[in-house]
């Protein structure tokens, strides 16, 4: 299979994000925005031919799905240890090609009309492009580093993104949290990719990966603190996943990132930069399964677990129909990750791997789907908050049928996309344990309830009294709505375990009926709760919250981590380490620096007498140095 | 060669000669003291040149043509300081040094 | 005899040497200057090079001198006494000169030259002929450098000379 084209997938947004960076003074908006999607067409188009030629014109060759690597050593260290740069092409890139490219491309015709008259619109097509480039470099990586790189630059287009109206300080503020907490997390990643080229002495995902190879089966060769290195590089490689796809405890970001225009939100932080993390995983997941057992796999599944579960616990109680979103986002992201944590590796064994993908997918069409359909609600009535909506079904028939396909979807509804992803899940998890299996259950049940309760909230109950009459969103709007909503009823067909499993055989997957029955009944009864509470504008869950009392409040707060870290930070950190090392730099660094500059002044003020511009104070000095060297060498010859 | 006298003795008035051209040359405050003091310091290496050719390697020119050649360039030399300081004059009207430093700090 | 006459031409030289550096009047400064290159053109008759003789008259004190001399008449006033150096300074400069004075003699005196007797009297012809001699040893291509030089300098001294009065542009230059 001839690969050299792909590269051309991150390059041309590359491309478009040069052209429109450099030139946004010059180019008019209305061109900009459609350079954008042109650059991004292509590459979608060269995702999805990859994509067929991949899966169905090369298909497996001896029942495995091949993997190709086009790459060129770029720094070389020793004979083995080596960052690359290429692409990799192998099922779970490709699939990350096909989500990435289907909802950036949407994403940028919708962002045609929802940024519409937005000052810098031009700048915010450049910044899309460089996400996608970023983001298809990512996908790509070949090694350990180079998915490094890539991986910091996606947080740095998600800053940009966030803090895109920056003279909005919430914006800003969110923009910097994103990207302290991230690069505090990407700091853990960078300590395990040095430790991991230090005892494994190679970035190679190939190398790494290879269930035969000396990195899996010399695991055990070193220790530190009773578990292998190689685990412990691999749990610092997880907390940088961890950070970029919001895993408590590094999570605080992901809701203040709301700030950034919806379709940022769509794009980076429900369908693809967030899911990175879970990528990062899935990518190493040889070396997750067999080093050590599986212990750091273990740490995936548990993490995972309780994130889902928080995060579906506080979307229950937010007011702002994107916040409700992000902690459903990381929810979710919390699902793929305990699949990934319970799945094994050969045959119908990796059912949680390829479930976890599987529900990657689906999510990024479904949930990228609710962003945009909460942007073309927010883009009508011009606020976030769930008070000022109500009764919209009338005014807006696509939104509230896409937003309700979708809802279903997350919900698990058969047969809409996420029930099978999702019931993928809870089987890998049934299989291999209970606890995360309630778990998910559970979670499944809460993600059906608050999902409904923004969809009566907004578009049922009672109408407010809106300043103008909302209105449909405009054709650029509404097609991607409805693109994405077929996606969302027909991708839970797709075989994709067929496709996508860890050993890259692929095996039959078969709907396992009481599981189901008991996620879809799980999902319905959540339904209904919402339907009983939110339907008409009752004071039922006045009722509710009242009778929670204090954990209500936790919750609508978020159980005060932000606070809590603000505390940490703030507090301790600053006060007793920062403050007085800021001191020491001040006095003592900085006065030293200081010191040395002072005085050279001060000499230089000294001696620049001898610089009088006269020549025959230089002759003098001339002189008598040449006289003094010609005694100097007498002295030296004569003895 | 001059009978009777060696060739220490005529680089020693030599020595003595360029001393008093450097000499002259720190401590004048008057640029054409100053070139005057230049003339001496040159004329001090031409006798050297001429003077080592002579006892040395009498069969040869070489000393006495590069004499010739520092006569000339000690010929252009002065023409072109003078020139410099008539110049000097008409523009700050004095030639002490004292007034031509503006090239210090 | 000729023992007797170097020696006179170098107390000539040296003394009028010092008088020309000391002189608080310009003009005699000069005339003192000029003998001491007579001095030396004296000393070149004794070593029998009378061609450089002839050209240290003419050229030094027949040119340079009057050069000078004219420059000394431009820009100075016959009466006016010239400034003098700090005694400091004065010592200070003298102390340095001597040292070196002492380096310089100590190291002629520490040489051992091989000196060849002869009585070879060089003519005029015989520099003429090397000067313009383009085989080995010849100095044809020196020789036309310095008249290249010589021409140069000629129009570099006219150029400046002639200068330009000072204006209010680059009065605030200087």
């Amino acid at each position: 299979m001839n690969i050299s084209y792909i590269i051309l997938i991150p390059l041309v947004p590359l491309a478009v994000f040069l052209l429109l960076g450099i030139n946004s003074q010059k180019i008019k908006p209305a061109i900009s925005g459609y350079i954008g999607v042109l650059g991004l067409s292509i590459s979608a188009a060269l995702s999805l031919y990859t994509a067929y030629q991949y899966f169905l014109v090369q298909g497996k060759v001896d029942g495995v799905y091949q993997t190709f690597v086009s790459k060129t050593v770029w720094m070389k260290f020793t004979e083995t240890l080596h960052i690359d740069m290429g692409i990799l092409i192998d099922p779970i890139s490709v699939m990350m090609l096909v989500v990435v490219s289907i909802v950036s491309l949407m994403v940028h015709i919708y962002s045609r009309g929802y940024m519409k008259g937005d000052e810098g619109y031009t700048r915010f097509f450049a910044f899309l492009s460089l996400f996608s480039f970023s983001m298809y470099g990512l996908v790509l990586a070949t090694n350990l580093f180079q998915i490094y790189i890539f991986w910091e630059l996606v947080g740095v287009s998600s800053f940009l993104l966030i803090g895109y109206y920056y003279t909005k300080p919430s914006a800003v503020a969110a923009a910097k949290k994103a990207f302290i907490v991230t690069r505090f997390a990407d700091l853990g990643f960078l300590i395990g990719i040095l430790i991991m080229g230090y005892f494994a002495g190679t970035y190679d995902f190939q190398t790494l990966n290879n269930p035969e190879g000396s990195v899996i089966l010399n695991w055990a060769s070193t220790s530190f603190m009773g578990l292998s290195v190689i685990t412990w590089a691999l749990l610092l490689i997880f907390m940088g996943g961890a950070g970029k796809s919001a895993m408590f405890p590094l999570h605080i970001w992901l809701p203040d990132a709301m700030e950034g225009p919806t379709p940022v939100s769509a794009l980076i932080h429900a369908a693809t930069m967030v899911v990175a993390g879970v990528y990062l995983v899935a990518r190493l997941f040889p070396m997750f399964y067999f080093v050590e057992n599986g212990f750091a796999l273990n740490i995936v599944a548990y993490v995972g677990a309780f994130s889902s579960l928080f995060a579906a616990i506080i979307a229950i109680t937010q007011t702002d129909i994107k916040r409700v979103l992000a902690f459903s986002t990381m929810s979710q992201i919390g699902y793929m990750m305990l699949a990934l944590g319970v799945s094994g590796y050969d045959g119908h064994e990796g059912v949680g791997y390829m479930a976890s993908m599987f529900h990657l997918f689906t999510h990024a069409m479904f949930k990228a789907l609710l962003f945009l359909c909460a942007g073309s609600v927010i883009h009508a009535v011009h606020s976030n908050y769930l008070k000022d909506m109500g009764g919209l079904r009338k005014y807006m028939p696509i939104t509230n049928i896409t937003f309700l396909i979708a809802a279903l979807a997350i919900a698990g509804v058969p047969p809409f996309a996420g029930f099978w992803s999702k019931d993928e899940i809870l089987v890998a998890a049934f299989e291999h344990n209970m606890l995360i299996y309630y778990v998910g259950v559970f979670v499944a049940g809460l993600t059906a309830f608050y999902m409904f309760r923004i969809y009566f909230g907004i578009f049922w109950g009672k109408e407010k009294e809106y300043e103008h009459a909302p209105h449909e969103s405009p054709k650029s709007m509404t097609f991607p709505l409805l693109f994405l909503a077929v996606l969302s009823m027909v991708a839970g067909f797709i075989p994709f375990s067929e496709f996508v499993s860890p050993d890259k055989v692929g095996f039959e997957a078969h709907l396992n009926y009481p599981l189901a029955a008991i996620a879809t009944s799980v999902g319905l009864l959540g339904i209904i709760l919402a339907w009983i509470f939110y339907k008409k504008e009752n004071s039922l869950s006045d009722r509710f919250a009242m009778a929670f009392g204090p954990f209500y409040k936790w919750t609508s707060d978020k159980f005060y981590f932000d606070e809590i870290y603000l505390f940490i930070t703030k507090k301790i950190l600053f006060n007793n380490v920062s403050a007085p090392l800021a001191k020491f730099d001040k006095k003592y660094v900085d006065g030293t620096m200081e010191g040395v500059g002072n005085k050279t002044v001060w000499l230089s003020g000294k001696i620049k007498g001898l610089q009088s511009g006269k020549v025959q104070d230089y002759a003098f000095s001339f002189v008598m140095g040449a006289v003094i060297i010609a005694l100097v060498f007498i002295y030296l010859w004569t003895n | 060669m001059i009978a009777g006298i060696s060739i220490y003795e005529i680089l020693t008035v030599t020595s003595i000669l360029f001393f008093i051209g450097i000499y002259g040359f720190i401590t004048r405050k008057n640029l054409i003291s100053v070139l005057i003091s230049i003339e001496l310091i040159l004329n001090a290496s031409v006798i050297n040149f001429v003077v080592i050719n002579k006892y040395l390697y009498p069969d040869m020119l070489q000393g006495v043509i590069f004499s010739i050649f520092i006569i000339a360039v000690a010929a252009a030399e002065t023409a072109l300081a003078v020139s410099i300081i008539i110049n000097l004059y008409r523009q700050i009207s004095s030639v002490e040094v004292k007034d031509t430093e503006i090239m210090k700090y | 005899m000729e023992k007797y006459i170097f020696y006179i031409l170098s107390f000539i030289i040296i003394a009028f040497a010092v008088a020309s550096v000391s002189s608080r009047k310009m003009l005699r400064s000069v005339i003192y200057l000029l003998f001491v290159l007579c001095g030396i053109a004296g000393i070149y008759f004794l070593i029998d090079y009378n061609f450089l003789a002839a050209i240290q008259l003419t050229v030094y004190a027949g040119g340079i001198i009057v050069l000078i001399i004219f420059s000394v008449l431009l820009v100075h006033h016959i009466e006016m006494e010239l400034e003098m150096a700090k005694v400091s300074r004065k010592i200070l400069t003298a102390l340095v000169c001597s040292l070196g004075l002492g380096v310089f003699l100590y190291t002629i005196y520490n040489n051992e030259f091989v000196v060849v007797e002869n009585q070879i009297t060089t003519s005029t012809a015989d520099i003429g002929g090397k000067l313009l001699s383009y085989d080995a040893g010849g100095f044809i291509l020196p020789f036309e450098v310095v008249s290249v030089l010589l021409l140069a300098a000629m129009i570099g001294a006219i150029i400046i000379a002639k200068g330009r009065k000072l204006n209010d542009k680059n009065e605030e230059a200087l």
